[in-house]
């Protein structure tokens, strides 16, 4: 496999203040390699540095050291620009023109003509879920159906590449499910989506591999299936019991929670033997409403890197 | 260069569908309101004020439209950031620039049009309400085809307005860039006196920076035959040629300069 995203010290550094301008350093020596097929999904908390990587493998950025590589060229490259789709984070495009003609507008700018323009508006219009709306001016369109026509305009290419910035932004639980299918639709088809986001239940669902920026930095990368070693962290059982078994559920378990709806929630330590403590409470007359493993998720992870490279920083700062 | 027509065409459709429509309705209304008006109130004059009206109307308005349009076309895409979507396509930023102007220009050469066909309507009417006597009274006739060398000259001018208008809106925001485009605007009409001022002061120095001022800001006098066209006084083909050979080299400069801007910057 030859890879389709490579980044090599990627650095980026803005000046901030107008009287006494000082550098701010957005993103730090980002080396990464994205293989062509992969869904790679770029996480980090808000101003991690995700957007500036984006834009910067887009060229709307110019880097301040450092390289960027798309399918073995340079970022920017024409011949680049015409084999990638790009998704801006709250995409913003012209007022006064419609869905279709904004489309027809930038299917030109690729190159097609004639009927193969109408043909190609009119499929990614569909693949995106925009239907009669597509004669509106844009002017008219709500948040989630300016999302949409961003999506559809990343797609006019059927690019090799995708960049989506925080493509599920705006979007109703619908529109989330629709834009998760579609991009499982590519990732079958061959084609390379690099997304950035911070809603992590949708990297889970859809990423081979992820990378975590915080503060600039490239803090964790690899598989999922490696990040998350899917390790047993203990078992949730729910029952519902009489209130004089309340007093004996704390000697089975680590945790003992009650619901709202009367039930109680047990946490067992990893080792606890569910069948063995199942058949205990159900003899003492307890009954067994569910009960589920526990194991680490992607939030986890993400919560305990961040928070790691959060504390590293202050008690550096602090030294 | 396919890719600069499409670009121009969708800013002309963008520009079209926006103020310019109401700009004209607001200039045919603002003609025929002082048509009838000074028809009743003047003797005599009624003609030479008309077109005399009707040539500022359409310099004023052409430049509200350049000014106002041209910076946005280019400082509002980049603020409001739609200028993400264009330019991960296969746009290079230089065709991003002059595509943008040629459709600006060609919206304000649409807009004149329009304009010029109103004027020449009132201009029209009022010769077909005249009564012999007074035709033969006027010195030049209403519909004097002569008044279209004011009107290549406006456009001209408003051309360079707008490359003015865009080089400023590549590197700043939409309210400074306008204001900088009206102070070279207004500049630009007392440019010839930065030539003399060498006689009226004596330290060479401020002379010498007089002429240099002389040389880069626009000179838009020439632009303006106005007062020649309504009285009919000879308007030369050299003075039209080497003003518009003049408006295509500062347009040309201008754009050089807006794409150089351009290219260099990051789009946060």
């Amino acid at each position: 496999m030859s890879a389709a995203i490579e980044t090599e010290g990627l650095t980026k550094d803005f000046s901030v203040g107008f009287w006494r301008p000082r550098p701010y350093r957005a993103l730090d020596h980002l080396t990464l390699k994205v293989e062509a097929g992969e869904v790679f999904g770029f996480l980090g908390p808000n101003g991690a540095g995700k957007s500036t990587t984006l834009k910067l493998l887009m060229q709307l950025l110019y880097p301040t050291s450092g390289e960027a590589r798309i399918l073995g060229r340079p970022a920017g490259d024409a011949a680049v620009r015409q084999r990638v789709g790009f998704l801006a984070e709250n995409p913003y495009y012209y007022d006064y023109l419609t869905a279709e003609e904004l489309l027809a507008y930038f299917a030109r700018l690729f190159g097609f003509r004639g009927a193969d323009v109408d043909t190609r508006v009119a499929r990614v219009l569909d693949e995106v879920g925009i239907g009669k709306e597509r004669r509106l001016r844009l002017r008219r369109f709500s948040k989630g159906m300016t999302q949409r026509v961003g999506l559809a305009q990343a797609l006019l290419n059927d690019p090799e590449v995708l960049f989506l910035d925080e493509p599920m932004s705006g979007l109703d639980p619908l529109g989330r499910r629709h834009v998760r299918d579609l991009i499982l639709g590519l990732r079958a088809k061959g084609c390379t989506v690099f997304f950035s986001s911070h809603i992590l239940s949708d990297a889970e669902t859809l990423c081979s591999r992820v990378g975590v920026l915080v503060q600039g930095k490239l803090v964790a990368s690899g598989p999922l299936s490696e990040i998350l070693a899917f390790e047993l962290k203990g078992w949730e059982v729910v029952v519902a019991c009489g209130p004089q078994l309340h007093a004996e559920l704390a000697t089975f378990a680590r945790t003992v929670t009650p619901l709202s709806d009367g039930h109680v929630l047990l946490h067992l330590a990893p080792d606890a033997e569910p069948d063995r403590v199942v058949g205990e409470l159900t003899r003492r007359g307890a009954h067994i409403v569910s009960i589920n493993p526990v194991r680490e998720t992607l939030e986890d992870y993400f919560v305990q890197v961040v928070g790691a490279t959060a504390g590293r920083d202050t008690s550096g700062a602090g030294a | 260069m396919r890719t600069i027509w499409i670009v121009a065409g969708a800013a002309f459709k963008e520009s079209v569908r926006d103020r310019v429509p109401y700009t004209m309705v607001v200039f045919a209304v603002l003609m025929m309101a002082a048509s009838y008006l000074i028809s009743e109130l003047t003797a005599g004059q009624d003609l030479k004020i008309i077109k005399d009206l009707g040539l500022a109307a359409m310099s004023v308005f052409g430049l509200v439209i350049a000014v106002f349009i041209g910076i946005g076309l280019v400082s509002k895409e980049v603020e409001r950031k739609s200028v993400f979507g264009l330019l991960t396509k296969p746009v290079t930023r230089a065709q991003f620039i002059l595509g943008k102007y040629l459709g600006l220009v060609t919206t304000l050469a649409v807009n004149l049009s329009v304009m010029t066909v109103a004027y020449y309507g009132v201009l029209f009417y009022m010769n077909g309400m005249a009564t012999e006597a007074m035709r033969a009274g006027w010195p030049v006739p209403a519909t004097d085809p002569r008044l279209l060398v004011a009107v290549v000259l406006i456009m001209g001018e408003l051309a360079v307005v707008t490359a003015i208008a865009l080089m400023f809106s590549t590197f700043s925001s939409p309210l400074l860039s306008a204001m900088l485009t009206l102070g070279l605007w207004v500049s630009g009409h007392f440019n010839g006196d930065l030539r003399q001022f060498e006689q009226v002061v004596d330290q060479p120095a401020v002379a010498w920076i007089a002429r240099g001022l002389y040389y880069v800001l626009p000179n838009l006098a020439p632009f303006n035959v106005k007062a020649e066209v309504v009285y009919g006084m000879p308007v030369s083909a050299s003075h039209v040629g080497f003003t518009l050979l003049y408006a295509l080299t500062y347009i040309a400069a201008l754009l050089v300069a807006a794409v150089a801007i351009f290219r260099r910057r990051d789009f946060r």
